[in-house]
């Protein structure tokens, strides 16, 4: 049977280099075959939030599609769909209270909302837990 | 013998734990356990020879393992073969290989 690992992630998107190292930890995980808990705290519920837009850049003149602006939901997506194709589970729960305080209810299809008590039961379950704090 | 792996994405000039977590890799090392210090992001600015160098060479004579994450070190142009002494490049799947062995992970 396949490891779990459990990631607690506090960051909100296009903020901090933690956002994209620990989306580059998730990948490596499903890539090494493991099933994987995300618990999204606080700023991190925007992670897969689903309105998130590409924009064009005047400063540089580049159109949207030049641009092509990287979107944290679109990498979460890529990583739920890599895990399915390898029948990896990724089980990523957004912080309820934290969603409602921010209005970041409409995540991407896959993302599921809970609250820090999942974050306990992920622990428990999992053969491994790395907590990614914002300081 | 608890294994250990601290991950440590601060440099140590913009931030002062940095060095306790330096040290605390070498206690936990003085107190019989095996222990990784992997630097990320602007962690592995120090890997880098100078001013702050010492103490991550230091750290690595006490018997601490010291990596750091080789897509950092290309992003800040730190050439692999001109580390300070002591420190190796690593991908970071090793992060996973060793949460994988069971590691104890910390985050700073």
């Amino acid at each position: 049977m396949s490891k779990t690992f459990t990631f607690a992630l506090m960051d909100a998107p296009f903020e901090n280099a933690r956002s994209t190292t620990a989306l580059r930890l998730i990948d490596l995980a499903i890539k090494r075959g493991y099933n994987v808990n995300v618990f999204a705290y606080e700023g991190a519920v925007y992670l897969p939030f689903a309105k998130q837009a590409q924009h064009a850049n005047a400063v540089h003149g580049r159109s949207v599609e030049e641009e092509n602006h990287p979107l944290p939901r679109a990498w979460i997506a890529a990583i739920m769909n890599e895990a399915a194709g390898k029948g990896i589970k990724v089980d990523w729960v957004n912080c309820g209270l934290c969603v409602d305080e921010r209005g970041a209810g409409e995540a991407i299809d896959g993302v599921r909302r809970g609250g820090p008590a999942d974050f306990w039961k992920f622990a428990e379950s999992s053969d491994n837990t790395l907590v990614i704090g914002t300081k | 013998m608890a294994g250990y792996l601290l991950i440590e994405s601060h440099d140590p000039f913009e931030n002062n734990i940095v060095a306790r977590q330096y040290d605390l890799a070498v206690n936990l090392v003085k107190e019989g356990n095996q222990v990784t210090l992997f630097l990320v992001q602007n962690g592995v600015l120090p890997a880098r020879p100078g001013t702050c160098s010492s103490l991550l060479t230091n750290t690595a004579r006490a018997g601490v393992e010291v990596l750091a994450d080789d897509f950092s070190l290309r992003e800040r142009g730190i050439a692999p073969s001109r580390l300070t002494d002591g420190i190796k490049a690593a991908p970071l799947s090793i992060v996973i290989d060793y949460l994988a062995d069971g590691r104890k992970a910390i985050w700073h």
